[in-house]
């Protein structure tokens, strides 16, 4: 078992390096200077045209953007490792602060998200499987067919329309009371309980049809005990992907659930970086998100391990 | 011969691949034409699903409106008419109602729908080109070709969503046409594996053996011989990959990244009606609808298609 987990993480490190590689490498392509940026209006009309040129080449030499790309990759890198991304262009902050503070909201509705999408997709997933060909069954999968297909912003802007405008029975934005978390929860894990739930439903009409569970009928088993003790046990294995799968979506979604609920999380963080155009923060939140989501399947692949031995020796 | 056979009238079952899709409440099935090729009998399976032909109908008359509305109403989807703003529903003849700069509603959603299934599909054809090649040169030739395209492929999963999008955009910046190319690039993945996978299988097949002893080359080999074998895996994935494409496309938007005003965009649309709310529930409703229909039937068909060209196989997660 040891020996398998090594393996995965071996396997792991070259994914990690090239994307590390593909967020520095796009970021430092970019047509387009920083400095400007940085500079912005504020020098602007300041000084002659001369000094403002030499000033940036001075903001660009204390920065090292002069060095060669490949000693500033390695210099980023090793400083990301120590956990220092680097300083904010736009909010003059390090980087690593600006994300810590806002890492335990996104953490906080990813989790309520996760959780809501565990339990409501796998009981909907059960129910289907048991009740297959029914009107229950067919609802369920419309259920979660709409999962994937309405756009998380139009069904956030749906459920604020019908819960806080119409109804006003929670405020429609803002972070840090639960009454916040609800609506944004439910809208960021919606897309995973209809994916779970499907999943749910097929990973169990599969293992239903096994013969082992037709022996534990054939001794005269209660449906409930085989269903739970029997076919749910190696139902898990595909929905355990997925969930690992989730981690990566519910991070990417948060960046339009925040936005539209106006929360202060990594996602918007990420956007009014990107529309600021302020490198430091994009790459940071992007290489976390990254790392993390590598880290989730990681450990998603060392659970298959644990929930099925022939993966083991595989 | 009639048009609906009684099913112990079934064609011929060893001509057809005994599938699951042959249920019992479907309704009967015309007779399959003798000698059918491959797509007519996919069509023909295809068509007894009828949640999927509703789809497609829907989805055709989305398309036709889209592309042909503007040029039978003379009315300009840009005219502004401040006097007549956020009118509601049915008044004054605007069916939709209008926006804050009183722009019809309906003929905006009209002309979005234009704008979103063309950066769809644009998003679609870069993914297959790219994708197609790099799953035909790995899968054909194998070995270190394999490895290192894979390698670069398996980037992308580190990458959820609509995160590589975000980033792409990031480095062009923002605007319709850029958004095309994020969104491609982003679905490249999943064309390269699955016409690789494709390859892998038929590669080894006796034909192709045949076509290599008569001194065919490996361009002729792969263009002429394979890439008709993945079509239809690729025409199923093509069909997921333009529900997918349209709402990235309306996310990017959204998120300010994508259409800039005063385009009408279905996504940008929306974002604009973040403001009117509580005053105009209309700018919201109906532009969100209207990306739900638009993928939700893009979705009901592909499922179709997948069952309908092969049965085996499985959807391809992102």
């Amino acid at each position: 078992m040891a020996k398998f987990i090594a393996q995965r993480f071996v396997e792991a490190i070259p994914v990690v390096l090239l994307a590390s590689l593909l967020v520095f490498a796009i970021l430092h392509l970019i047509p387009g200077d920083p400095v400007d940026a940085m500079m912005g209006a504020a020098a602007f009309g300041v000084g002659t045209p001369e000094q403002r040129i030499a000033l940036a080449e001075q903001i660009r030499d204390d920065l090292g953007l002069n060095d060669p790309l490949a000693i500033q990759y390695v210099r980023w890198l090793g400083n990301a490792v120590r956990g220092d991304l680097g300083q904010s262009y736009i909010q003059h902050q390090a980087v690593t602060k600006l994300i810590l503070d806002r890492l335990p909201s996104t953490l906080e509705l990813a989790g309520a998200a996760m959780l809501l999408s565990i339990v409501l997709g796998m009981s909907l997933g059960v129910i289907a499987a048991v009740k297959r060909s029914s009107p229950i069954d067919a609802a369920v999968m419309l259920f979660s067919l709409g999962g994937v297909s309405i756009p998380s912003f139009a069904f956030a802007i749906l459920m604020i329309l019908i819960f806080s405008v119409t109804l006003g029975l929670v405020p429609a934005t803002g972070s840090g009371s639960f009454d916040r978390l609800i609506l944004p929860a439910l809208v960021l894990g919606y897309e995973g309980t209809g994916l779970i739930a499907r999943l749910t439903r097929a990973s169990l009409l599969e293992v239903m049809g096994l013969e082992y569970i037709r022996t534990a009928r054939g001794k005269g088993l209660h449906p409930r005990t085989i269903l739970r003790r029997h076919a749910l046990r190696n139902a898990l294995v595909p929905i355990v992907t997925i969930v690992g799968l989730q981690v990566g979506r519910l991070l990417a979604g948060s960046v339009i659930v925040e936005t539209v609920f106006a929360r202060q999380g990594i996602g918007q963080l990420a956007i009014n970086a990107i529309l600021a155009k302020d490198y430091p923060v994009v790459q940071g939140v992007i290489l976390l998100t990254a790392v993390s989501y590598l880290v989730a399947n990681l450990l998603v692949d060392v659970s298959y391990g644990y929930l099925n031995p022939k993966i083991r020796s595989a | 011969m009639a048009t609906s056979t009684p099913r112990s009238d079934r064609p011929d079952l060893a001509r057809v691949p005994l599938v699951s899709a042959v249920v019992a409440d479907r309704r009967p099935l015309p007779a399959l034409p003798r000698p059918a090729g491959p797509y007519r009998r996919a069509w023909w399976r295809f068509r007894r699903d009828r949640l999927a032909m509703g789809a497609l109908a829907l989805f055709a008359l989305l398309a036709v409106v889209s592309f042909l509305g503007p040029l039978v109403i003379a009315i300009d989807p840009y005219q502004q008419d401040l006097r007549g703003s956020l009118l509601a529903p049915g008044d004054a003849g605007h069916l939709l109602g209008t926006d804050n700069f009183g722009r019809d509603v309906l003929l905006r959603l009209v002309d979005g729908g234009r704008v979103s299934m063309t950066v769809g599909l644009a998003a679609v054809s870069v993914s297959l080109a790219i994708g197609g090649l790099i799953g035909l040169f790995a899968g054909y030739f194998g070995g270190w070709t394999d490895r290192i395209l894979m390698r670069i492929i398996d980037v992308k999963l580190a990458f959820p969503g609509i995160l590589l999008a975000l980033v792409i955009v990031t480095v062009l910046g923002s605007g319709l046409e850029k958004v095309m190319i994020a969104v491609g690039i982003g679905g490249i993945p999943r064309f390269a594996r699955v016409v690789r996978g494709s390859v892998l299988n038929t590669k080894g097949e006796l034909y192709v053996e045949a076509a290599r002893s008569i001194g065919a080359s490996d361009r002729r080999i792969m263009f002429v011989h394979l890439v008709p074998q993945v079509l239809g895996p690729v025409i199923t994935i093509g069909t997921f990959g333009l529900a997918t494409a349209i709402l990235s496309t309306a996310s990017l938007s959204f998120l300010g990244l994508g259409a800039q005003p005063p385009t009408a965009e279905w996504g940008l649309m929306l974002s604009e009606a973040r403001r009117f709310i509580r005053i105009a529930w209309w700018l919201a409703v109906f532009p969100g609808l209207a990306i739900m229909l638009a993928v939700l039937t893009v979705n009901v068909i592909g499922d179709a298609v997948r069952d309908a060209l092969d049965p085996r196989l499985q959807t391809a997660g992102d």
